[in-house]
């Protein structure tokens, strides 16, 4: 059983409000910032940590922190990035919905070690009820002294505004997000300048995402050394994934980068193995974005290993033959599923959230839906295979915001890894329309080379 | 890191395609490209230096930074947009001595022309086409799209302006000159990705006086002047620069001409193609020169307009034109060819010697019925 740390009191009852949350414990945290360490000693505790992004980038949530432009006299903000829009992630949702005040507890110290007084937390537009909930929380936390002016006594001031946004996938990228933020149309910005230094209004910024606030009210009530020791190397802490797709137990689990993948998918505790006795055939470890993996080296790194949950196992093999920790969206499918399908409808989803401001994503995206189309209904030419590949390739990189590779890797790694049921799809068109190609070899041991 | 600008040296040094150039700290690859000028300069569609927060866009000016400066020579993971990215001392760029920035710049010029219809036929802007010259540049012969082409309603945006949006290449700088030169911006981008438009949304008239300065700026035929609309093919017309006291703009244009007629008039355009400077302040000008000043009588001429030898603009001489010899006669023992119809007989066109004009045709010239009103003008 591993630990839990944010989730650990999801399940009381009543956690939603204020005084059930404070009774358990909560609040502690903003406590013990604010009367004991300086802001500069916050950040310090979250470098120990060595908490990462839990975003999807997974980059040193300290060392962005470290980054922030402190001009005298200029405001400085952090943004909640809410927005969570990746296909096959909701672990945030599961937290906002049911600890609420975690995240305010997190936002108040994170908020205190950036010298922010107004923060906000940009929301998703469908998470219409989490908004209520939010503002809820946050005016309980005021009413109580945590937010309002002269916290505690301390003379910090500190409010939280919650705004929603209208359901765009790319205002999940923090400049579009800051755009969207400010009232514009959701476009992301050309970096530099980065939010660091020129963020919201022109302020510096810090945008971070919700898991990655929360995990602050751990990290301060155990201090970050305590928390580094959870996990393993670089992966410490623990992680939400967010698990869907064919397994038994579908829903949000807090591991702690400790297990393996195929304990995640088989074991009881977690997503309780495949149901109907169906056999494991590819999957997506952190968010549709991430490339897709067959069984054959999910399980297992190219190099023999055990592949396990973490940053760099996920990661190991580089593009090639590996992953990535991405969102923690974490997506089976088992020997029912057809890759081909699969992801087209993943084209569809970035060709319509694609912003349409840079000419290889806008023009790419449909087109390569298009042409999947074609593959999918049996109408695909060998050669399609090809172009695909060519597209994604010139997409992947020249885009101003990430989204371009998010919309590139997904079909890059399909290919790269399932080409034998593309090409399968263009030779048998009419047996495609009818079955799926199945498991195929994809679950196969592969020939591990010998050191 | 205002203190890190500031201790920046005033003039960095900065090598692109083994060209080294000194340019003023702050400035853009793209810039510094211009100039040392030529073919190390990268294409730009969206970049427009007149106009603040443009560029970044259309990827077409992507470079790869093999160095990024002397104090950190590590070279830069993606290939950057050239008209966004500063310059750092002792950086070192690579345009087209890159493989990766030429395969780059081949996928965005078909991405670019993916969705264009390609009716530069009847496109006003055929000949002054940025995207034309992109596609001859860097463009490919065929196309691999096998799918229909996103269409949309020809637009009517005020009296003056049509906006072809199926031409568009979304560069954003027509909604950049109305923030920047108009005092409101009633229209923009509307919806997102592919089907992205520029539009009015309710096809509201864009009432501005400076509002024609977006048909100036935009680097295709989407937004064209309607006065001008298929009167002339722009090779066919001579441009002369021109001025007058204008108590709206500077006043200083270009005037394209067919014989005394002013068929067109546009802000003076330098060899990027952007809208000249005069004193550090681009030339826009008003409607009221743009539209209603089109008699030769309105404006001083101040001279034939320096135009790029190799725009087919300049290939628009009509005297000493080398007529080529008819042979058939000759070579038919003295047999004259046998035509099914004399085309003097329907047009009177024809009946014109264009080369011994003394200018370039007009429509008086054309309007008469008879040879000797047209012998009259010869």
């Amino acid at each position: 059983m591993g630990r839990k740390l944010l989730l650990e009191k999801a399940h009381v009852e009543n956690i939603r409000s204020y005084d059930v949350y404070r009774k358990e414990g909560g609040y502690r945290s903003v406590e013990k910032a604010l009367k004991t360490l300086s802001p500069d000693q916050v950040t310090e505790e979250v470098k120990k940590s060595g908490l990462r992004g839990r975003g999807g980038a997974g980059f040193p949530t300290g060392m962005k922190w470290s980054f922030l432009a402190k001009p005298e006299g200029v405001p400085r903000y952090l943004v909640v990035n809410a927005d969570e829009s990746e296909p096959g992630t909701f672990k945030d949702r599961y937290l906002m919905e049911f600890i609420p005040h975690l995240l305010i507890e997190g936002m108040i110290v994170s908020s205190y070690a950036l010298g922010s007084n107004n923060s906000y937390i940009y929301i998703r537009g469908e998470y219409a009820w989490i908004t209520h909930i939010l503002e809820q929380a946050i005016e309980e936390a005021r009413q109580n002294g945590w937010l309002g002016k002269n916290i505690l006594g301390t003379g910090f001031d500190c409010d939280i505004f919650v705004q929603r946004g209208a359901g765009a996938y790319i205002c999940g990228e923090e400049t579009a997000l800051l755009e969207s933020l400010e009232g514009k149309r959701g476009n992301p910005r050309i970096k530099p300048p980065f939010p660091a230094v020129k963020g919201l209004w022109g302020c510096p910024t810090v945008v971070n995402n919700v898991e990655t606030i929360a995990a602050l009210v751990p990290i301060i009530n155990e201090g970050g050394e305590e928390y580094a020791k959870i996990g393993i190397g670089k992966s410490t802490g623990t992680k939400l994934i967010s698990a869907c797709g064919n397994i038994n137990k579908p829903g949000v689990y807090e591991i702690d980068m400790t297990i393996s993948v195929e304990e995640f998918i088989y074991s009881d505790e977690y997503c309780g193995g495949i149901p109907k006795g169906r056999k494991l055939k590819a999957c997506i470890p952190g968010g549709s974005s991430v490339p897709i993996l067959p069984a054959n080296l999910l399980l297992k790194t190219a190099k023999g290993e055990t592949r396990m949950m973490t940053y760099e196992s996920l990661a190991d093999g580089g593009f090639a033959t590996g992953s990535m920790m991405g969102s923690g969206g974490f997506i089976v499918m088992d020997d029912s599923q057809c890759v081909v399908r699969h992801t087209y409808t993943l084209a569809r989803f970035y060709r319509h959230e694609s912003c349409g401001q840079c000419s290889p994503c806008r023009e790419g995206t449909g087109w390569m839906e298009k042409i999947l189309w074609n593959i999918e209904t049996g109408k695909g030419k060998m050669s399609d295979i090809d172009l695909l590949w060519d597209i994604q390739r010139k997409i992947e990189g020249n885009t101003i915001c990430p989204l371009g590779d998010a919309a590139a890797w997904p079909v890059a790694a399909a290919i790269r890894h399932f080409r034998d049921e593309f090409e399968w799809h263009v030779t048998n068109p009419q047996e495609a329309q009818q079955r799926n190609y199945g498991l195929a070899h994809y679950a196969d041991a592969l020939a591990v080379p010998v050191a | 890191m205002a203190d890190e600008i500031k201790k920046a040296p005033a003039a960095v040094k900065v090598t692109i395609d083994n060209i080294t150039v000194e340019v003023p700290a702050g400035t853009t690859i793209l810039n510094a490209a211009r100039q040392i000028g030529g073919d190390v300069t990268p294409p730009a569609m969206c970049y427009y230096s007149k106009l603040e927060g443009s560029g970044g866009k259309c990827r077409t000016c992507l470079v790869e930074v093999a160095a990024g400066s002397a104090a950190d020579p590590r070279p830069m993971p993606k290939l950057v947009a050239s008209c966004r990215t500063t310059v750092m001392d002792g950086m070192v760029v690579k345009n087209i001595t890159s493989d990766r920035v030429q395969d780059a710049r081949a996928g965005v010029v078909e991405f670019l022309l993916l969705n264009h219809p390609l009716d530069c036929p009847v496109c006003d802007q055929a000949g002054e086409c940025h995207l034309q010259d992109l596609g001859y540049e860097h463009g490919k012969e065929g196309t691999r799209y096998e799918f229909n082409r996103r269409t949309f309603e020809k637009e009517d945006i005020g009296p003056t302006i049509q906006l072809h949006m199926n031409r568009c290449i979304l560069c954003y700088r027509c909604t950049y000159v109305a923030d920047q030169l108009t005092d409101n911006r009633v229209h923009g981008v509307l919806d997102r990705g592919d089907h992205a438009q520029i539009s009015t949304y309710i096809s509201k008239a864009i009432d501005n006086n400076f509002s024609g300065n977006m048909i100036d700026v935009c680097p295709v035929g989407a937004l064209t002047d309607k006065t001008f609309r298929f009167k002339n093919r722009v090779w066919f017309t001579k441009p002369v620069d021109a001025h007058r006291d204008c108590p709206d703009c500077c006043g200083k244009v270009t005037l394209w001409q067919r014989g005394d007629e002013v068929l067109r008039v546009t802000a003076r355009k330098d060899e990027w193609g952007e809208v000249k400077s005069y004193d550090g302040k681009p030339g826009w000008i008003c409607n009221t020169c743009r539209f209603e000043k089109k008699k030769a009588s309105d404006w001083t001429i101040e001279g034939p307009t320096v135009i790029n030898r190799h725009s087919v603009i300049s290939q628009g001489h009509y005297l000493n034109k080398q007529q080529p010899k008819e042979t058939i006669q000759e070579v038919m023992g003295g047999l004259k060819p046998r035509l099914l119809m004399d085309i003097h007989e329907v047009s009177e066109v024809n009946k014109l010697e264009l080369s011994e004009l003394p200018g370039a045709a007009t429509s008086q010239q054309y309007k008469t019925n008879s040879n000797e009103s047209s012998n009259k003008t010869v």
